[in-house]
């Protein structure tokens, strides 16, 4: 069981209040009619199935009600942070793993890192 | 004055009126436990619930000439009145439960409205959907902490407290007005079901049911 920071309700409650609602910060295309076959598709139907860090959206259904957002681990499972709608998550895949360019790595020419 | 139709749930004309467990009474009984009871279970039937939702600064602005109280701003938080008749509730960021006597509702709302005047809010009158559920006694602790998944213990659920979470299976409002009572409001399409839960598990404590 969860263990989950309700970021409206300012406390931790059980995770038998909530529920997933799948992929947080999914956009919708600002103009529809314009979007191409693909586009639409892709922003319908197709999620991210990342290994580490995920955010998802979580309902406190049983509560105050509210959608907010949640980082989560998908190898540990571990809820990372939680935040509001309209927020920006302070943990991201990159913050947990920096990209490879920020280490200076000399690769002799001609061979492949 | 906005212009959303309103009317008063309560008929004039002579319609006989049960409570949300008339039913239950008849058919599980009303235990009378006498002395040796540790808990007391009573009714609160036919008062007035009112939903209030909006933008806290303008509510609490009205909420306070109409009412006399401030519109809890904290998470979880449950003010009352001197006589613990009229409460008001947190119940989300743009949204309060408010219980007053039966038969004041009517009143209230058409006051608030007025005072509202044109801004954005919506009031729901919730009489009809809900009924109170009271425990008193030194055992009512120790029910809610085998029936709840929430942490009642008084170092997490001060008086003044008021959260929405699970009783049993039903979506319930577990409320602290004071430090030996315990309320709970309940859908009236639960009441049944919450009060045979409440007499199986009070039946170790000799539960004691006043009507």
């Amino acid at each position: 069981m969860f263990y989950i920071y309700c970021p409206y309700c300012g406390e931790h409650r059980e995770e038998e209040e909530f529920h997933p609602k799948g992929q947080a910060h999914i956009e919708r295309p600002k103009e529809p009619e314009a979007c191409s076959d693909e586009e639409w598709g892709n922003y319908l139907f197709f999620r991210d199935n990342p290994r580490g860090v995920h955010h998802e959206m979580w309902v406190h259904a049983v509560g105050c009600r509210k959608f907010f957002n949640m980082t989560r681990h998908t190898v540990s499972y571990e809820i990372l942070e939680t935040y509001k709608m309209g927020e920006q998550p302070s943990i991201t895949a990159d913050s947990q793993n920096p990209p490879r360019e920020t280490v200076p790595v000399s690769h002799p020419e001609g061979v492949r890192a | 004055m906005s212009n959303a139709a309103t009317f008063d749930t309560r008929t004039d004309t002579a319609i006989p009126v049960e409570s949300p467990l008339a039913y239950s009474y008849r058919h599980s009984g009303a235990p009378r436990a006498g002395d040796s009871s540790r808990l007391q279970l009573r009714e609160r039937a036919m008062l007035g619930h009112l939903i209030l939702r909006g933008g806290a600064i303008v509510l609490d602005e009205a909420v306070r000439d109409v009412l006399g109280l401030n519109l809890p701003g904290q998470p979880q938080a449950l003010v009352q009145d001197a006589s613990g008749e009229r409460s008001i509730q947190w119940l989300s960021p743009d949204e309060w439960l408010v219980i007053v006597p039966g038969g004041e509702e009517f009143p209230l709302e058409t006051k608030l409205r007025e005072h509202l005047g044109s801004a954005h809010f919506a009031i729901s009158d919730v009489s009809g959907g809900q009924t109170v559920l009271e425990l008193s006694g030194e055992a009512a602790q120790e029910l809610l902490m085998k029936t709840v998944i929430y942490d009642v213990h008084p170092s997490n659920f001060p008086v003044g407290k008021g959260v929405t979470t699970i009783f049993a299976k039903a979506t319930t409002i577990i409320r602290r007005p004071s430090e030996e009572r315990w309320e709970l409001v309940v859908r009236r399409s639960f009441a049944d079901y919450c009060y045979r839960w409440l007499l199986d598990a009070a039946a170790e404590y000799g539960v004691n049911v006043e009507q």
